[in-house]
């Protein structure tokens, strides 16, 4: 019997369809826009001006707060302009502009393909490594690596867990990384290890990558404490807590971080990006990015330096624009749908998802009527319709006594309602008006 | 008689004598001494609960200004200068006038204006949306339509308009501030009536440079600065590219109207200019948008419309003024304070 997490939970159709796609390289643009804030946090300080020339790997804009992380340049080239552009959701933000030539890269930076598998730094050196890199959480949430590495006095961490689960239909960026860069995958997955000071980690894969779990199963026989976890099938199983429930079956208690119980969890493409980042000194300028969808002829997987316009990769792919009704920045479940394909690749973007114009409209919304499938299959084991009835109401109070900000906006309840109510939408409404409230009430 | 009755009434007499008692002394121990002042005065106040006074309620702003001893720094907005006259000899101090006010909304993105580049398929709802993305129209500081100020407004004094997609404030506006407060976007300002309810303003807030908020809307504050140089009274600020009329030293003299390109200056309730062109003034500046991108030449007909102050975050002032002009213009204002003095 395979494990999985012990509430709620859906299974939507996976939709794998990029999933045997090789793993290509995406040619660079003539003119790349780096957004400075790429991760969770506090958006990083730009540290060029326009008319300055920048390598490839050169840090350009600098996180100096706590919750933030160093962007580097992912090309060679003049800075054409450092100002406010357009990012996914329409709105401006601050960027870096590089007219694009070949490239050249920054000393230091070890451009070989074979696989350096000695660890030769201690776990102080990999953390710096790890935040200087700008290395954040590759998984679509961003959250900068090098603070979950700062363990708290008093704090003691048992287990790492590695979440190669991919639990979002449609996406197989972690998927083809496992298969093509599983040895260097396991070698980050070592140095996270060491960084962290533990001797246990665990993989958790999803039983949908069967090829992916057995190649994992072999690297991982020369690793010591390394073990792979295949997980029943089921969403959200990618989330931290649902993750660390189904492997260890240990809850976090609402309000807590995995590090109460013991546990930090990690995506693949971090593991990856840590080996690069560690190893080979090379900082996080390229991410695995799956561009699918039924309006896709070839859906495809692109090794993709950020900055890449995302029109780019659409025309690779030979996606039909005209016949979608939406673009998704990530996966059909939590991504965001694009206001314009004029945006760049970020550190986040772990899929492109295109849907045909009849799947993406919303049905009409009908009447609750108590069947309470939203209560069942809620992860976090809230009352989505009782969230929805309070947010709609903007009540702050009430949401915050029936714990709105546990909830993970997964999207599960939305998914499973028999009355397309758009649950998640109003309980969105009620997070943000409960988080300006707590907020205020912490500044006072 | 049974004596079990007696027994009982004369017992539960004595403890009600008793307990009267030492409730009297109690209450005399314990009594708070209240001003009667907060009474009377708020009997006085209109009763709303608007919290436009900046206080919780009515009685709450009854008794900080009993306790404060003096009127200066409260005003009820709903009850006004009147109210406020009436009160003096409740307390025994002078009232302080302030001129009456009225909420503008600082946006004339409508869907004309600004059309749709995109379809928005969630809740109506302004703080969601804003949270969430531009905006339909695509211009980030722009109004949503999600119609929260009207949710907002407790005197029935806004409406949607359901043709251009915007909030419509009416004139019965008290100007307690409850719309400010519910943008997200910080598009409703509260401004001075003016003199017969007269009234100039940018109705813009986008901040972009020119060409980016050009491209999203027609009528966008380009931050061209035309009306900063043709000001004779130094009432116009430019800051992160959007012009501001500082109504206090504002003389409503249209220099400014007549010179921007994108008739995104709206002046309310004026009469029109003989020989330019026909514009109904509507109270209400959404009816201004049927005028519309009408290239503008000198002098064209002035289109009604609100506008608003920076943001508090702005920083970069973008021009300094050349002083040469102010010397040429100082005889206009004159003039123009003379005129407004007239007008009054």
């Amino acid at each position: 019997m395979l494990k999985t997490f012990r509430i709620g939970g859906v299974h939507p159709k996976e939709n794998k369809m990029s999933a045997t796609a090789p793993i290509e390289v995406m040619e660079h643009p003539k003119r790349a826009v780096v957004p400075v804030s790429q991760h969770l946090g506090v958006p990083a300080k730009a540290l060029v001006k326009k008319g300055d020339f920048v390598k490839t790997g050169q840090m350009i804009a600098k996180g100096e707060a706590f919750i933030s992380a160093n962007v580097h340049s992912p090309f060679t080239g003049k800075v054409f302009k450092v100002e406010e552009t357009l990012d996914s959701t329409g709105f401006r933000r601050m960027a870096v502009i590089i007219d694009v030539e070949p490239d050249q890269w920054m000393e230091g930076i070890d451009l070989k393909t074979e696989i350096k598998r000695d660890i030769d730094l201690s776990p102080e050196e990999i953390v710096k490594k790890i935040h200087e890199n700008g290395i954040v959480g590759m998984g679509g949430a961003t959250f900068p690596t090098h603070v979950k590495y700062m363990v708290p006095e008093g704090k003691k961490v048992e287990y790492l867990i590695i979440n190669g689960v991919e639990c979002e239909p449609y996406l197989t960026s972690d998927h083809r990384l496992m298969l093509e860069k599983g040895e260097e995958m396991m070698i980050g997955i070592a140095i996270l290890m060491k960084g962290l000071k533990v001797n246990k980690c665990i993989i958790g894969v999803e039983n949908n990558k069967p090829d992916a779990i057995a190649l994992l199963k072999d690297i991982a026989l020369k690793y010591q404490g390394i073990t792979v976890e295949p997980l029943k099938v089921q969403y959200p199983q990618g989330g931290e807590k649902q993750l660390i429930d189904a492997v260890l079956r240990r809850q976090v208690p609402a309000g807590k971080l995995p590090l109460d119980v013991g546990c930090v969890v990690n995506n693949v493409g971090t593991c990856f990006a840590v080996y690069e980042a560690v190893q080979k000194n090379k900082p996080l300028i390229e991410r695995i990015v799956t561009v699918t969808g039924k309006p896709v002829k070839k859906p495809s997987n692109f090794l993709v330096r950020i900055g890449t316009p995302v029109d780019m990769l659409l025309s690779k792919a030979e996606a039909d624009v005209e016949a979608s009704g939406k673009i998704i920045n990530g996966g059909p479940m939590m991504g965001k749908a694009l206001v314009t394909t004029d945006v760049p690749v970020t550190k986040g973007t772990s899929g492109i998802l295109l849907m045909e114009i009849a799947e993406s409209n919303r049905k009409e919304e009908q009447n609750c009527i108590r069947c309470s499938k939203c209560t069942t299959v809620c992860p976090q084991g809230l009352e989505p319709h009782l969230l929805k009835v309070l947010g709609k109401r903007m009540d702050a109070e009430a949401c915050e006594v029936e714990r709105i900000m546990d909830c993970i906006e997964c999207g599960s309840c939305v998914y499973t309602c028999p009355a397309q109510i758009p649950l998640l939408d109003y309980i969105r409404i009620g997070k943000a008006k409960t988080g300006a409230m707590i907020r205020n009430r912490s500044r006072k | 008689m049974d004596s079990g009755i007696i027994t009982a009434l004369v017992t539960l007499s004595a403890i009600g004598a008793v307990a009267a008692v030492v409730l009297y002394f109690i209450a005399q121990k314990f009594k708070v001494i209240e001003d009667p002042r907060i009474d009377d005065v708020t009997d006085a106040l209109p009763g709303a609960n608007c919290g436009g006074c900046g206080y919780a309620g009515c009685r709450a702003f009854a008794e900080a200004m009993v306790k404060e001893g003096t009127m200066e720094g409260f005003f009820c907005p709903v009850g006004g200068n009147d109210l406020m006259k009436s009160l003096s000899p409740l307390l025994g101090v002078e009232a302080v006038e302030k001129k009456p006010q009225i909420a503008v909304l600082r946006c004339n993105g409508s869907v004309k204006n600004s059309p749709a580049k995109y379809n928005y398929d969630g809740p109506k709802n302004c703080t969601f949306t804003h949270t969430l993305s531009s905006g339909e129209g695509g211009c980030m500081f722009g109004c949503l339509g999600g119609g929260e100020c009207v949710d907002a407004c407790d005197f029935d004094a806004m409406y949607m308009d359901p043709e251009t997609g915007l909030p419509v404030v009416k004139d019965n506006c008290v100007a307690c501030n409850a719309c400010v407060l519910a943008c997200p976007r910080d598009l409703l300002e509260l401004r001075n009536r003016g003199p017969k309810d007269k009234r100039i303003f940018v109705a813009c807030m986008n901040q972009e440079k020119g060409g980016p908020a050009k491209k999203n809307c027609s009528v966008a504050c380009i931050g061209c600065a035309a009306c900063f140089k043709v000001c004779p009274h130094d009432a116009i600020t430019m800051n992160n590219n959007l012009a501001y009329i500082d109504y206090e030293k504002c003389t409503l003299c249209r220099k400014c109207v007549e010179v921007c390109p994108t008739d995104a200056i709206h002046e309310i309730n004026f009469k029109p200019r003989p020989p330019k062109a026909e514009v109904t003034k509507g109270d209400e500046p959404k009816k201004a948008p049927v005028k519309k991108a009408v290239v503008v030449e000198e002098g064209a007909a002035p289109a009604p419309r609100p506008a608003k102050e920076p943001r508090a975050e702005s920083t970069e002032v973008a021009i300094e003024k050349p002083k040469a002009t102010s010397t040429t213009s100082e005889k206009k204002e004159e003039n123009k304070s003379e005129n407004q003095n007239n007008n009054q």
